[in-house]
């Protein structure tokens, strides 16, 4: 007996000496990068894949040499999928880790529930989804799409390309959609539609019977005019949506749907079959024919080991945000978070559809708007794009609320929430 | 434009560019002429026309695409049909190494197999990205669908040819009237005739000529067809178009009108019953385990999604039969939730009874692991369970009344369950002790019943039940780890509606509730009308708080 504990425990001393005295060289050595991604409950789904994706591209950053002369280091937590933990997590990665930077959120709660952690810590947020706007803040990055930069130019598309003429906004009952609805709707009426040719809807999350919105939105398809519907129905309710749309014998010949939420990664799970001809509006797709897109395809399945793994929009948004990222610590000449937030502003970097990304001073980034339709092996067929890109809007100019306030993070402004026309600075109330 | 015909085919044509005297035609052709002025010293032959259509598909735009794809319809080679197809689904590319125009095929591991359009010989096996697919868009793929029916219009099959007819009138290419009318004359077969007639109407709507259009508006107004009430409208609200016209497709459109509407009311039942089946199928299995045994499960939504997970997994197996996959599943999804159930009957709630609090946290707990397990096991991504084609689709019951057959046949399937469990609990020796135990425990135990071995039972039972309706729920929805999690909460409501430990309760509450949901829907929207039930059924259990169907008896009062 007591022979064994003797032998177990010189072992776990030499292990516990080790970890001890490598721990601080580590620090002192390396840049820490923070990976704020759910990678169980619900959305675990959309996430891990995001969080892969920070970790090759620190992998391929530390093979060049790293940053600064010193190594990058990820630090990855898991929030769960559990918006108040995104804020405790948050918290952790800054004051318990220490990390310079820290990539990561995706539903707009989430982010939301740990704004005040970065500001308050000062800290550096890149985010990568498309979202709702009307926010900006000193410390968050939006490197996904503002609605501008997604919503808008796929209303436009469908109304000179396609001749639509009446609208169904379909969505999923939360901020997001009711947002970007809010601003639609608005563009709609300032171009000239009228109240009977738009039908709003919302649905409760994971909405799984569709029968009679369905039946619905072919009643008021037939009134002879050109229909479309223009769908945020987010994650896991838009497969027996298009499944319903396909057997109630909607094609989207008939009724064009087109979705914001729905990518490569959404599709690769699904029988793709109803959905074919079906649109997305997006800022990258991973059909896009760019040799710089092949080459991060390339090292994808590289790092994934997988061939068959896809890439998609919000991919691309971390990866613009992460060499943006480097090329601001590069500026600056250290991961001070005020000394980057300055340098970072103005940065270009290419994207993956073989043009450049800028910051600009709101914070969020310029990016062309592809157009797809879905084809039977889950990926998109560009069928329209914007002739150059289009710098994100943090507040939009179609929203009475909004229209007046701009973002701008230089001197002399230094300000997310200027209004115009009273020139008063609101702080950092985004609501 | 790559290299020209090496092929058997081209050289036994005699080549030449033949120009056809078609307007559409032109604008490629002339491209090809130069192309064949260039290249003509250099090869002793001009261009094969069929081998010149198929690469003019391999431009970007859409508009060249089209033309090409109308030009290719009318080349009289035995490809045509072939080449047509393989761009409608999507199996035409373009090897990127060679330019070439070849057919592709996804290969299961990964890549694609090749092979050349003309000749259909092998050209081996590429990755995924050393090819790039022809894009199709929407108004294409109508246009091509238009092109193949146009030349598949006299096949044997009725069904196929009133598909065709269909996908003509859909593709409103007006050079394939023609083809329409000529059917029409030799047509015999009464339900064609009314398919080829509607398309002609469809095609008579756009007419220039006054007379023909209003001809084609007075023949429509019995014709439920969306293409011609499309048009109708269009008709009705254009200011362009003359007094006579407008009037007559407003008389048409009001009949067409009443006949549809006739049919709202059934229409909207359907949709009650068939979500309340769902509820049904869902619930069941809890109105057992938590009726019955008093055992509240929050697990059982994720028993639902193993069964779900089990017809993936059974298609998985057996990737070439769809139908029969779907067919062995239930059983097998019924065994595998069934020994799930057991297993957290053995190892947590046996120890639980009586302690319902207890029990619930367990079991939420329990409902935690399993979906973690399964992401971790398939992936938090969805899995696709394919649809049999017998289930996609729908069914037209009258003109203008037609029930989506998924539907369909999940109503017809919950009515079986429901009849099959009635009988193992009234006609079974099983069902027996079941009843016994769930009335009075300690005299069922009395007269010898082992009441632990009824309660594993009970559970097991309920539990596969579950498991059974996942491979109904994996035809409609995703099949996905939060797939039970919206289940659960309806699941509880039902039973509770209906009356704890009553089966018929069970199935009238929850087609009672699929019924109410889908006529407060239209008027209230999804959301609020989910509201609005729930607050029904609070009222309801503050005025009757055993359900619809309280259980009588000793047990029923205490």
């Amino acid at each position: 007996m007591r022979n064994f504990r003797r032998i177990t425990f010189v072992p776990t001393l030499i292990a516990a000496f080790t970890v001890i005295f490598t721990m601080p060289v580590w620090a002192g050595d390396t840049i820490k990068v923070g990976v704020l991604h759910s990678l169980s409950g619900t959305m675990a789904i959309s996430e891990t894949t995001l969080k892969d994706t920070v970790l090759m591209l620190i992998e391929e950053q530390n093979k060049k040499g790293g940053l600064l002369d010193r190594k990058l280091e990820a630090v990855v937590v898991d929030p769960a999928s559990n918006w108040p933990l995104f804020a405790e997590k948050a918290r952790e990665l800054i004051e318990k880790n220490q990390v310079d930077v820290v990539f990561g959120c995706w539903t707009s709660v989430s982010r939301k529930s740990v704004l005040p952690v970065f500001e308050e810590l000062n800290s550096l947020l890149f985010y990568p989804v498309q979202y709702e706007g009307e926010e900006s803040s000193k410390n968050v990055f939006y490197t996904g799409a503002a609605p501008n930069q997604q919503a808008i130019p796929a209303v436009d598309y469908l109304m000179d390309q396609i001749g639509v003429k009446r609208w169904v906004l379909a969505g999923t009952d939360y901020v997001y959609p009711r947002t970007t609805n809010k601003i639609l709707e608005a563009y709609l009426k300032d171009n000239g539609v009228a109240d009977a040719d738009i039908m709003i809807n919302y649905t409760p999350f994971g909405h799984s019977d569709w029968q009679s919105i369905v039946s619905d939105v072919r009643k008021f398809g037939s009134a002879g005019k050109k229909t479309a519907v223009v769908s945020t129905i987010n994650g896991d309710a838009n497969v027996p949506f298009y499944k319903e749309l396909g057997n109630q014998g909607i094609s989207a010949e008939d009724i064009p749907v087109i979705a914001f939420s729905v990518g490569e990664e959404e599709l690769s799970g699904i029988d793709t079959g109803p959905l074919v001809g079906h649109l997305a509006a997006w800022n990258y797709f991973m059909s896009v024919e760019a040799d710089i897109n092949d080459a991060f395809i390339d090292s994808w399945a590289n790092y994934i080991e997988d061939e068959e793994r896809v890439t998609n929009d919000p991919m691309e948004a971390h990866y613009i945000g992460f060499n943006m990222w480097v090329k601001a610590v590069e500026k600056a000449g250290t991961t001070d978070a005020t000394a980057v937030q300055n340098a970072i502003v103005g940065v270009s970097v290419p994207n993956l559809s073989g043009g450049t990304a800028t910051m600009m001073p709101n914070h969020h980034i310029t990016k062309p708007v592809l157009i797809g339709e879905i084809q039977d092996d889950g990926q998109f067929d560009t069928v329209w794009q914007t002739s150059g890109t289009v710098v994100g809007d943090a507040w939009s100019d179609f929203l009475t609320g909004s229209k007046d306030i701009t973002a701008d993070w230089m001197s002399p402004l230094e300000c997310g929430n200027y209004n115009v026309k009273t020139g008063k600075c609101s702080g950092q109330s985004y609501e | 434009m790559g290299r020209f015909g090496h092929t058997p085919y081209s050289q036994s044509r005699p080549t030449g560019c033949t120009l056809a005297p078609h307007r559409q035609l032109t604008r490629w052709l002339f491209q090809l002429g130069i192309v064949c002025l260039l290249i003509a010293p250099m090869q002793a032959f001009c261009l094969d026309e069929f081998q010149a259509a198929i690469d003019a598909l391999k431009t970007k735009s859409y508009e060249e695409k089209t033309t090409a794809a109308v030009a290719l319809a009318k080349i009289n080679h035995p490809k045509v049909l072939d080449v047509l197809n393989a761009f409608l689904n999507g199996n035409l590319y373009k090897q990127k190494k060679t330019n070439k125009l070849v057919f592709a095929q996804k290969l299961e591991g990964g890549g694609f197999a090749i092979s050349d359009p003309t000749t259909g010989v092998s050209l081996g096996e590429v990755r995924r990205r050393h090819v790039s697919k022809i894009g199709i868009n929407n108004r294409l793929r109508r246009t091509v669908r238009g092109l193949v029916a146009g030349l598949k219009l006299n096949q044997p099959e009725p069904e196929g040819r009133i598909a065709a007819a269909r996908s003509i009138a859909a593709s409103g290419v007006a050079e394939l009237q023609s083809v329409l009318e000529t059917q029409r004359e030799k047509e015999t077969e009464p339900k064609v005739i009314e398919a080829l007639d509607t398309a002609i109407v469809v095609f008579n709507l756009d007419a220039q000529d006054e007379v023909i259009r209003l001809n084609a508006i007075e023949k429509s107004a019995k014709n439920l067809d969306g293409q011609v009430r499309i048009k109708l409208t269009a008709i009705a609200l254009d200011k362009d178009m003359s007094e006579d016209l407008r009037i007559a497709a407003e008389k048409s459109l009001h009949a067409i009108e009443r006949a549809v509407s006739r049919y709202k009311f059934i229409e909207t039942l359907f949709f009650g019953l068939s979500l309340g089946s769902v509820l049904v199928l869902a619930a069941i299995g809890l109105s057992i385990t938590f009726g019955v045994m008093g055992v509240i499960n929050m697990a059982h939504g994720e028993l639902i999604m193993i069964g779900a997970y089990t017809t993936y997994v059974v298609q998985l197996l057996m990737p070439n039969h769809p139908e029969l996959s779907l067919i062995i599943a239930i059983p097998a999804a019924f065994i595998v939730s069934g020994l799930v159930g057991i297993v957290i009957e053995r190892c947590v709630i046996q120890f639980l009874y009586g302690r319902p609090l207890e029990t619930l946290l367990a079991t939420f707990g329990i409902s935690l692991i399993l979906q973690q397990a399964v992401r971790s096991i398939f992936s938090p991504l969805n899995r696709s369970v394919a649809s049999p084609d017998w289930m996609t689709g729908s069914i037209e019951i009258a003109h203008g009344l037609s029930f989506t057959l998924n539907r369909l046949y999940i109503l017809v399937f919950a009515l079986f369950v429901f009849a099959g469990l009635l009988l193992v609990l009234q006609r079974t020796r099983l069902g027996l002790e079941v009843r016994a135990v769930t009335q009075n425990r300690a005299m069922a135990r009395a007269m010898g019943i082992r009441s632990a071995r009824v309660d594993v039972m009970t559970f097991g039972l309920g539990a596969g039940i579950a498991g059974v309706a996942g491979v109904a729920l994996s035809q409609l929805t995703n099949v996905g780890p939060n797939l039970g999690q919206g289940y659960i909460v309806d699941s509880f409501l039902v039973v509770v509606f209906g009356g704890v430990g009553n089966l018929w309760g069970t199935m009238v509450a929850g087609l009672l509730l699929g019924v109410m949901n889908k006529f407060l829907e239209p008027v209230a929207g999804a959301v609020v009308a989910k509201i609005l039930i729930l607050f029904f059924i609070i009222l309801f259990i503050q005025k009757r708080p055993r359900g619809l169907f309280p259980q009588r008896g000793r047990s029923g009062e205490s």
